[in-house]
């Protein structure tokens, strides 16, 4: 059409690409990595509703609003919901899972240093969304 | 030509008139009140967070009302018909036609988006502009929730019949003497979405009436308590919303083909390019949609394949950038308004394309997903890149429009204003986000990071607002008294333009 070479879009272009398998690629190998759930990984039920988190460990004991766990050990949630979607969110750990109603979705971490961290809910479930929000609590371990 | 202000003549000639042109400057009024409308409303989300606490917003239901309507306006009621309105005005000449090749249908499609806009506007629905399930079911208030899906529903059709029109006008309408190929480009971005829209809206379609059935109680598809499942309606959602995002952004991107060549004296560097990746847009366009899902519990390998899809739709974009670069490259590029506003959407557009390849790796998308920094990329979008054409072409469209030039010197303040103004919001708000605000957030903790990155972006929010008035000053002033234009060259810059005042008005004489 233009009548002249087109080399240079298409190096270009090519290097685009290049970049783009190497994101693909790298992505795809650290979300393997960070979807694998340690075996001895204990279970907590996280629960959203509208506008609070619970929180139900192995043992059977309950919080609300806060919670608490110990360095060196990995958890897993399991996310439920009581009403509408949430999202269950531990931004200082990367910790971001949707809960959602009739669904049980998990997502697994391991507190590293002791200190306390925010909770929040980072889907819109309507008047209170912006006050959804709890405290993490890592301690240090017991025994 | 349209030149009501100097010949004038019956407003309810034109409301009737089935003329291209006529219909184009509808699309055109009525584009620019929701922009300005929606506008307001953006101005009132950032006032309100400019510090912890309520502000200038009494109560939660209210701010969720307002981002709701804000989005829905600007997008449904400022971008589609302002691209419509170009088309309009454009696609006939470029096709060599005398008109839309459905003139009725045409009008039909305009008339049906005051009537949305009312439903929208009086409704002012709260569960954001994705509708979100089970809460737009069981917990939204009506009538505003259905309201909204009524007003969706006739844009939807709205667009439809648009879609339908430029189709069949581009392809069967065009000159015999004129093929395919030499249909110019923004004619060819008018093809390219248009079929995207054939294609995507009937899933929406579709899913805003079982959300109406469900609401009403006798069905329960997004309903979990019937049997039903959110993630359903996520999937019909996206499945013509990400698609849309192209719908949205490929006229834009047709703009600037039409403005930066001249501007820049040279022809498109590479027109066969310039198609290529509209089509590829138009066809990768439809194979990353669960990119916006990846938290909702996907599998490892559904995540996989849509971030693959999401990042095979970056190299078409690049071409496009890569086109208007060597398009500028040695030329005697003058810089007017339009040209002004173009090239600081290619840059907008980079840089928000930049950021979306984070979003679409998995693990990255884990730390920005529903935080500010999604809301700072699509504005760099819907803002930066978009709404910069299309300012860019209404400034270009102007002298046409009107006869008359708009003021130069007021037109390179309102780009000058609105750029810094936007990188200020938006690139912040991507910052924002990686400090973990998330969004559709009436009130936040005072944080101190949080509340800088707040009063930035509301300072840049407020710059992009008093642009915007420099703007409707500008061209309310010199639609009425602003310079003759010599409407043969109206920038100077010698060539020759497409004239839509040689579009046949059965009304002008």
């Amino acid at each position: 059409m233009s009548g002249h070479s087109n080399w240079p879009e298409w190096i270009y272009i090519g290097v685009v690409v290049a970049l783009m398998v190497w994101v693909g690629a790298e992505a795809w190998e650290a979300e393997r990595l960070v979807e694998h759930v340690p075996a001895d990984a204990e279970t907590i039920i996280v629960t959203g509703q509208q506008w609070f988190w619970t929180f139900e460990h192995e043992d059977g004991t309950k919080e609300i609003g806060e919670l608490h766990v110990e360095v060196g050990k990995a958890y897993k949630f399991e996310i439920i919901s009581k009403d509408v979607n949430h999202s269950f969110n531990i931004h200082d750990y990367v910790v971001l899972m949707d809960a959602i109603p009739g669904r049980v979705n998990t997502v697994w971490f391991a507190p590293t240093d002791v200190g306390t961290h925010d909770i929040q809910c980072r889907e819109y479930c309507g008047l209170i969304h912006y006050n959804m929000r709890g405290t993490l609590i890592v301690e240090a371990p017991s025994s | 030509m349209v030149l009501e202000l100097q010949k004038p003549r019956p407003v309810w000639q034109i409301m009737f008139s089935t003329h291209h042109t006529d219909v184009g400057l509808l699309y055109l009024i009525t584009s620019l009140a929701f922009l300005f409308l929606g506008g307001t409303l953006a101005l009132a989300i950032r006032a309100e967070l400019f510090l912890p606490g309520a502000q200038i917003i009494g109560d939660a239901m209210t701010f969720n009302r307002i981002f709701t309507v804000h989005g829905t306006t600007l997008i449904f009621l400022f971008i589609i018909p302002f691209a419509s309105s170009v088309g309009n005005y454009y696609v006939p000449i470029m096709v060599r036609y005398k008109d839309m090749a459905y003139p009725k249908l045409n009008a039909i499609a305009f008339w049906m988006i005051p009537p949305a806009g009312a439903l929208i506007w009086l409704g002012f629905a709260d569960f954001t502009w994705y509708a979100t399930p089970p809460y737009s079911i069981i917990s939204a208030p009506g009538p505003a929730a259905d309201m909204w899906i009524f007003g969706l529903k006739i844009l939807g059709i709205s667009s439809v019949l648009g879609a339908i029109n430029f189709i069949v006008t581009i392809l069967k309408c065009k000159h015999p003497d004129m093929s395919i190929g030499q249909v110019p480009l923004l004619a060819w971005s008018f093809l390219s979405s248009s079929l995207i829209i054939l294609v995507a809206i009937p899933t929406f379609a579709a899913a805003l009436l079982m959300l109406l059935t469900d609401r009403l109680g006798v069905s329960g598809f997004f309903n979990p308590a019937m049997g039903g499942d959110p993630i359903a309606y996520a999937h019909l959602f996206w499945f013509t919303f990400h698609p849309e995002v192209y719908v949205l952004v490929i006229p834009a991107i047709g703009m600037m083909y039409e403005i930066i060549p001249r501007f820049s004296r040279k022809p498109i560097y590479s027109y066969n390019s310039g198609v290529f990746a509209f089509v590829l847009l138009s066809i990768v366009g439809f194979s990353s949609w669960a990119h916006h899902m990846y938290a909702t519990g996907m599998s490892f390998t559904e995540k996989t394949v849509f971030m693959v899809g999401t990042l095979a739709a970056v190299p078409a974009s690049a071409m496009h950038v890569f086109n208007f670069v060597a398009t500028m490259w040695n030329g005697r590029i003058k810089f007017s308004t339009p040209m002004m506003w173009c090239v600081g959407g290619i840059a907008l557009f980079f840089s928000a394309g930049a950021g979306g390849v984070a979003n679409a790796a998995m693990p990255l998308d884990f730390t920005t997903h529903d935080t500010y920094w999604v809301v700072g990329h699509f504005h760099l979008f819907v803002m930066g890149t978009i709404a910069f054409g299309s300012i860019g072409m209404l400034y270009y469209m102007f002298p046409y429009v009107t006869g008359r030039m708009y003021n130069e010197t007021m037109g390179k303040v309102h780009f000058a204003m609105s750029f810094i103004g936007t990188v200020l919001v938006f690139f912040t708000q991507h910052v924002l986000g990686l400090y973990g605000m998330p969004r559709r957030v009436f009130d936040y903790p005072p944080i101190p990071e949080w509340i800088a990155m707040n009063q930035i972006a509301t300072v840049g929010a407020m710059i992009i607002g008093i642009s915007m008035a420099i703007f409707l000053a500008n061209i309310i002033y010199s639609s009425g008294k602003g310079k003759l234009a010599n409407t043969e060259d109206p920038f100077g810059v010698g060539g020759k333009y497409y004239y839509p005042f040689e579009a046949k008005n059965p009304h002008h004489d």
